[in-house]
Parts: C-alpha cells; sequence; structure tokens
C-alpha cells in the first residue's frame, strides 16, 4: 500500500504517528499530566467534561489542594497517538480555568499512587500475608479476625505488583488513589 | 410589569439609533459609591461596557432586571424576543455582522435550556456572544426548585467558558470578563448564570477596566521563523492555493488577503464561513470547496502543491476523506487557535496568530509570482464543470438567487439557513463585499435564518448602514422553526427581505433520500402540512408576496424592495425535486464529485 501514498500523505502520516501501512496498528503511549487550575468552581468539572467531550481517555485523575489556595493541582493520566495526546494537551490548555499544562511523561519525575486493599486472610496464612506486606512496606491500618486493610504507597508498577501478590489471598475490597506525580528538583549533574 | 410597556420601549424613534445619552439617566460612570441592587448594577455594568443591544425575555428569576430596565432607562437597547432561541441567533446575526458581541438576557429553567441550541451553533462557528441566564436563589440551588436547570452543567460542552455569580460583589468583574473571554483569541460564546438573590443583593458600582485572568493569554507571538518558513513554501510553490475561512472575517483581515492574494497571483476558495473575505468576481476567486464547492475548486484543492490555510479548520464538510485530501500539498497553516492547528491534517508549517497580524508579517516577505500555468489549468476546469442548472421558464432555486444578486449588485448581506438553499445561497449569490454572508455551518441550525437577519438588521442600523438591505434566505422546512420573530422584525420596522424558497420538502434530506436511500422520501414531503406563507406573514404584520415564475418574482421584488420601513415576505415556489451539484458523498475522496444526476445502480 505504501507505493500508493504521495510524499505528502507520508509526512502526514509519520507526523501523526499512525502506521503507513494497512493492518499495522498506531502506537498507544500512556502519558502522565500535570494540571494546575484555578480553584474556581466547576474547574474541576471542565476538566473531566472535557475527556468525555473529545472522546479522550482517562485513566485516572488524582486532585487536590497545593501551597497556593488559589489553585489546584491534578494529576491525569491518559492514553493515546502522540496526535492524540497532543490534543489533550492543547484543549485542556484552552480551558480558561487551566493555568498550567505539564506533560511529566517523558521528564525526570517522582510519582506516587496510595491503595487500601481489605484482604481475606486465616491463622495459616497470616504470616505470609504479613512477609508481603513487609516486602511493600505496607502498613495495616484496619483488622478484623477475617480480613485486614492495608495500605501501600508507590508508584503504580509497585502497586499491581503488590495487588496482583494478594490476588491468591481474596481481596475484598480495592481503592486506587490513582498517580500524583511531580517533577524531580534535579541539583547534580542534570 | 406587562409586555406591551417593554415592548414601547422598543418602540424605535426615528432613526432608530440607540438610545441617546440625553434620553438616558444612567451616566457613563464606571464608578459609584451609593448603594444599588445587583440587577441595577446588572444594567449600568452592560451599559459601562458598551453594550447596545440586548436580545432577551423576561421571566421570574431575572423579573428584578426588566424592573430596573424600565426604571433607569439605560443607554442600551432591549429587543424583546418572541423565544429564547430566536434571541441567541439575533445575538449571532449581530456579532458577524458588525463584529460586536452579542448579548441576551432569559430567565431560568426553560428560557435557559432554549438558549442551547443558539449556544452550541455560536461555539461551533466561532461567534461571539454573552448568554445571561436567570437561576433560583442560591440557597433554592440543587433542590429542583420551580424553573431551576443547571444551566452550566447543560451548556458545559458547548461554551468557551461559563460563570455563575455566587456573590454581588463578583457581578460586575464576571460580566467584564465574560466579554473578553467572548471576543479576544478564537471567539465563542460565553454563558453567565445570575441567581436571583445576587440580583437583590446590594452593593456599591464599580466596574472593573482590565481582566485578571492568569489562566487566560491573549498574547500571542508570532514565530517569525514560522513566517519566513511560509514565505520560503510559497517561493517553490508551483501550484498554491489559499484556502479562507471564517478566523479571516473574524479577524477583519478581508482586506490584507485580498491584497496578499492579488499580489502573490494565488487562486483563493473559501469555505462556507470564509465566503464574503475575498470578491468572488475577482479571476483568482474559485468559490467555496467542499462538499458542495464548486468542481474547479476542489479540482484546484487536488492537484495543488501547497495550501495556505487561513483561518479553516479542516472540518469534515470541507475535507471529506480525509487521507484522500489534498495528496500533493505542503500545508501551512494560520489560526487562533493552537488546538485547531494539526488536529485533523498535519501540518509542516502551523503559524499560531491572528490572521491580520500574520498577514501583514507574511505579505512584504513573499514575491510576487509567476502563477499563469496553474491558473490556466484552473480556467481549464472552469470551463470543464461550471456551476449549471436548467435554465427554462420555471422558477428555481438558484434563478432565485442570481435574481437577489443580480437586484442588489452584491450590495447587502444575505444571511441563509440549512439545507439546499443555504447551498444555491453559497454558490449563486457572488459575495463581494466581508461580512455580507452569514450562515450557521458547523451546527447546521435550521430555524437561524430569519432570527439572525433580524440581528444584523439591528448591527447595520447601529452602524448607520441602513441602506444596505439585510436578506433572509430561508427554506420552508427551517423558516417555520424561527417564523415567530416576525413580528420582532415587524415590532422594529426592520426592513428585511424574507425570501422562503419554497419546495414543499426537506430539500436537502430528499437529495440524500434520492442518492443513497433509493428514493424513500422518509418524512420529507411538505406539501400537505406546510403554511400559507403569505398569510403567516400578515399574520405577523409583514407584508406578503408570492411568486411562482420568474416573471412574478421580478414584480415581487421590486414591490418588496420599495418598501423600506418594514419587512416583506416573498414566498418563492420553486421547482420541487432540484438537487445541489456538484457534490462529494459524505466520507468519500474530494476527488470523487458527483456533478449530475444518477441512476440508482451507480457505484458510490
Amino acid at each position: 500500500m505504501e507505493s500508493t501514498l504521495t510524499p505528502q500523505q507520508i509526512f502526514r502520516k509519520r507526523a501523526a504517528g499512525e502506521p503507513l501501512n494497512e493492518g499495522e496498528t498506531p502506537q498507544i503511549r500512556r502519558h502522565i499530566i500535570n494540571v494546575t487550575l484555578d480553584n474556581s468552581i466547576g474547574a474541576l468539572n471542565r476538566v473531566a467534561n472535557l475527556f468525555c467531550q473529545r472522546g479522550f481517555n482517562l485513566e485516572s485523575v488524582a486532585v487536590g489542594k497545593t501551597d497556593d489556595t488559589s489553585l489546584s493541582r491534578m494529576t491525569l493520566v491518559t492514553a493515546g497517538t502522540t496526535r492524540k495526546v497532543e490534543q489533550v494537551l492543547l484543549q485542556l490548555e484552552n480551558l480558561v480555568d487551566t493555568v498550567e499544562v505539564d506533560d511529566v511523561t517523558d521528564l525526570e519525575f517522582v510519582e506516587r499512587e496510595l491503595c487500601l486493599l481489605k484482604v481475606r486472610y486465616t491463622s495459616k496464612n497470616r504470616s505470609e500475608v504479613m512477609d508481603i506486606l513487609d516486602i511493600f512496606k505496607g502498613r495495616v491500618v484496619d483488622i478484623t479476625p477475617e480480613t485486614m486493610t492495608i495500605e501501600v504507597t508507590g508508584p503504580t508498577k509497585k502497586i499491581n505488583a503488590f495487588v496482583g501478590m494478594m490476588e491468591p489471598f481474596g481481596i475484598d475490597e480495592l481503592h486506587r488513589s490513582g498517580r500524583v506525580a511531580m517533577r524531580r528538583a534535579l541539583v547534580h549533574g542534570s | 410589569m406587562s409586555e406591551y410597556s417593554l415592548e414601547n420601549l422598543d418602540t424605535p424613534s426615528g432613526d432608530g439609533l440607540p438610545a441617546s445619552a440625553s434620553s438616558s439617566i444612567v451616566s457613563q460612570e464606571t464608578v459609584s459609591q451609593e448603594t444599588m441592587t445587583g440587577a441595577e448594577i446588572f444594567v449600568r455594568a452592560l451599559d459601562a461596557q458598551g453594550v447596545k443591544y440586548v436580545f432577551g425575555h423576561p421571566g421570574g428569576a431575572v423579573i428584578k432586571i426588566y424592573d430596573e430596565i424600565a426604571r433607569i432607562q439605560p443607554r442600551f437597547k432591549h429587543i424583546l424576543v418572541r423565544h429564547e432561541q430566536g434571541g441567541t441567533h439575533m445575538a449571532e446575526g449581530y456579532a458577524k455582522a458588525t463584529g460586536r458581541v452579542g448579548t441576551v438576557l432569559v430567565t431560568s429553567g426553560p428560557g435557559a435550556t432554549n438558549t442551547v441550541t443558539g449556544i452550541a451553533d455560536a461555539y461551533m462557528d466561532s461567534v461571539p456572544i454573552v448568554v445571561f441566564t436567570g437561576q433560583v436563589p442560591t440557597h433554592l440551588i440543587g433542590n429542583d426548585a420551580f424553573q431551576e436547570t443547571d444551566i452550566i452543567g447543560v451548556t458545559r460542552s458547548i461554551t468557551k467558558h461559563s460563570f455563575q455569580v455566587k456573590r454581588v460583589q463578583d457581578l460586575t468583574r464576571t460580566i467584564k470578563e465574560a466579554y473578553h473571554i467572548a471576543k479576544t483569541g478564537r471567539p465563542g460564546p460565553v454563558v453567565v448564570d445570575l441567581p436571583k438573590d445576587i440580583l437583590f443583593a446590594e452593593d456599591t458600582f464599580r466596574y472593573p477596566e482590565g481582566v485578571a485572568l492568569r489562566g487566560y493569554s491573549t498574547q500571542v507571538n508570532i514565530v517569525e521563523t514560522q513566517i519566513a518558513l511560509a514565505a520560503r513554501m510559497i517561493s517553490e510553490s508551483k501550484k498554491p492555493l489559499l484556502y479562507v475561512g471564517g478566523g479571516t472575517l473574524n479577524s477583519d483581515a478581508a482586506e490584507e488577503l485580498t491584497a496578499f492574494a492579488r499580489k502573490t497571483k494565488i487562486p483563493v476558495t473559501t469555505t462556507l464561513h470564509g465566503l464574503s473575505s475575498f470578491p468572488e468576481n475577482d479571476p483568482l476567486s474559485l468559490g467555496m470547496l467542499g462538499m458542495h464547492g464548486t468542481w474547479y475548486a476542489n479540482q484546484a484543492v487536488q492537484n495543488c502543491d501547497l495550501i495556505i490555510a487561513v483561518g479553516a479548520r479542516f472540518d469534515d464538510r470541507v475535507t471529506g476523506k480525509l487521507d484522500a485530501w489534498a495528496p500533493h500539498a505542503r500545508v501551512v497553516h494560520i489560526d487562533i487557535d493552537p488546538s485547531c492547528i494539526s488536529k485533523n491534517i498535519p501540518v509542516e508549517c502551523p503559524i499560531l496568530g491572528n490572521v491580520k497580524d500574520v498577514l501583514d508579517m507574511l505579505g512584504p516577505l513573499v514575491e510576487e509570482k509567476d502563477t499563469a500555468e496553474w491558473l490556466g489549468q484552473i480556467d481549464v476546469w472552469r470551463e470543464e464543470c461550471p456551476l449549471a442548472y436548467e435554465k427554462d421558464d420555471r422558477l428555481r432555486a438558484q434563478g432565485v438567487i442570481e435574481k437577489l444578486r443580480e437586484k442588489t449588485d452584491g450590495n447587502a448581506v444575505v444571511v441563509s439557513d440549512v439545507g439546499q438553499h443555504q447551498m444555491w445561497t453559497a454558490q449563486y449569490f457572488k459575495y463581494v463585499h466581508p461580512r455580507s454572508h452569514i450562515t450557521s455551518g458547523g451546527l447546521g441550525t435550521m430555524g437561524f435564518c430569519l432570527p439572525a437577519a433580524i440581528g444584523a438588521a439591528f448591527g447595520l442600523r447601529l452602524e448607520g448602514r441602513d441602506d444596505v438591505p439585510v436578506i433572509s434566505i430561508s427554506g420552508d422546512g427551517g423558516f417555520v422553526m424561527n417564523a415567530q420573530e416576525m413580528s420582532v422584525a415587524a415590532a422594529h420596522r426592520l426592513p428585511i427581505k424574507i425570501i422562503v424558497i419554497n419546495n414543499r420538502f426537506l430539500g436537502m434530506v430528499r437529495q440524500w433520500q434520492e442518492l443513497f436511500h433509493e428514493n424513500r422520501y422518509s418524512h420529507t414531503d411538505l406539501t400537505d402540512t406546510n403554511p400559507d406563507f403569505v398569510k403567516l406573514a400578515e399574520a405577523n404584520h409583514v407584508v406578503g408576496l408570492r411568486a411562482s415564475t420568474p416573471k412574478e418574482l421580478d414584480e415581487a421584488i421590486e414591490k418588496a424592495w420599495s418598501i423600506n420601513d418594514g419587512p416583506v415576505l416573498i414566498e418563492c415556489q420553486v421547482e420541487k425535486e432540484e438537487m445541489v451539484f456538484p457534490m462529494v458523498p459524505a466520507g468519500a475522496a474530494t476527488g470523487d464529485m458527483i456533478t449530475e444526476r444518477f441512476s440508482h445502480d451507480h457505484d458510490v
């Protein structure tokens, strides 16, 4: 098929990150975007609405206060082709409430996610659960004779691994906060 | 307060110009130490903002504002509309004809939801309007109170921005910001929701001079290297084409564009909203491109080696099948909205900026080009397949448009509705003056035309251009959707020429049914259900005329143009089964145009 494309069509497809040949799938990447927005009524709504309105994918959102009381900060995780994600960023910037939009995916950043997990245990496997918990530096925050509720924080991959380790015991309830991310402040060798 | 006394306030006096300063007791002050109600602050703020017309409809939640309008008689004129949707389209027509911001004032609940279509229309077509909606008192919000609607929620995805005023102290600042956001950058609709208690609360008056919106900047630094790149791409091209959209008119750059095209000898094709930004009697003009564009414009697109997109957004009605569009063209894209650039087609040279500013910078850098060969090729296409329709003694819609063009010599503001007549109005009128063509493009809102024409007529009256006729051209289907606004045109003696192209069909849907759905004319035949348009006009205090032959049309036009103190409606009974050609079927490649009727087994 490639031979039938004009040089301009090839240029456009390359720029859009689309495959040149039929049958190939476009490259989808996950992006982590920090959005600083005015703490005004409806600002959060407008951001969330944008994803629905434009058909963008939204994997997780975490939002909260910042050091400046007039601002909130939000970490969004979205996935898409380069072109789609560019649209996400531009449309976010177009919102009147957004003060800053920062795609940190390709930068040095730290990320954390909080996970609360209620797992079933018995007297036989309790120490096994506790050993795993120790490896993941988790804490028990609530306990009954049948279940314990565990708090674990860390990068998303760590949480995924922890949840995977808990599955065989029987997970009663799982609640994840979504990622929050922050650029690293590089001081040495940057 | 009865509707009647409000109407009296609106009755035009003499030239109908907005109430002069002497008849107003509101001073131009932007600061006042006396306390007043939120409603009075609102009315004074609109005056301080320089608003000239408010298209509105009263109701419970905004009754205090209407009370203040009657009491203090502001400088702006309130126009009582008959349906809130009509009000939003009037604001749009006013904005499009003048470049000013249109203002709408409605009550809560149904008053607010009736504006939704107009807001969506303004959003799609980048029209600056501010819609003030009443709201139930703040303590009742969320209680399902009488006439309560979460209009901010309802309109969230169709507004550029929206506000709900929670404290009377925020009222003037919010109004200032609303107008600023609506007008600047890529224009668009802004909704301001006004809870009733805010309008009764008291405060002093202070209208801010500027706005402080840290998340919204109108500062655009045009990148000089991009301008240089564009100039180089233009000089390297042999077959360049200017593809011009509504952004050119929004930035008042028609003059710059025309000078640029004439200097470089680059042919110009425009989108539906780009019409009137370049004189169509110029040999460089190719008319409109896209689904119902001219065959030669689309041929030029498919064969050119450079497209300079000016304030256009590569809409699907322009491009058809994206992958096959303009396959040989490098692309320069000038636009004010960064999210528009490379949205549909990745471009080699994006230039972010106001069209006018960019053309001012780019103009001096480009040389006069020798495009004679390319223009010669285009002329061959022009002769191969010109815009054409059957010319005989029967009345056809295309003929009506050509007749209106002949009568006015292009010196008119033409407003069209949505459907077949809209495409013929785009194809056959041959626009020469900027902002002389107004229509609903992106949303395709039937019922847009008449109220928009009314808004445009108010705009011309404000600018002292009453001598320029406003021609409202609707189909029989769309006209009835907002026909009630005829009484507004009559009440204000607006000399609008209302043309109803009556083919007794929802013609564009009928056309698609004939072409793509094997002639099953499902619910598109209006023969037995259309109103008597002449009687409908007369019932609304509008002179009604009817024409069913070219000769009758001539007479009707003569008569209509002799009436200058009020609206006239001409019902044109035209051929029933006319089709708009040429046509790129939806989703097809631009090169694959249908230029005439074909049989059903034709491979589409």
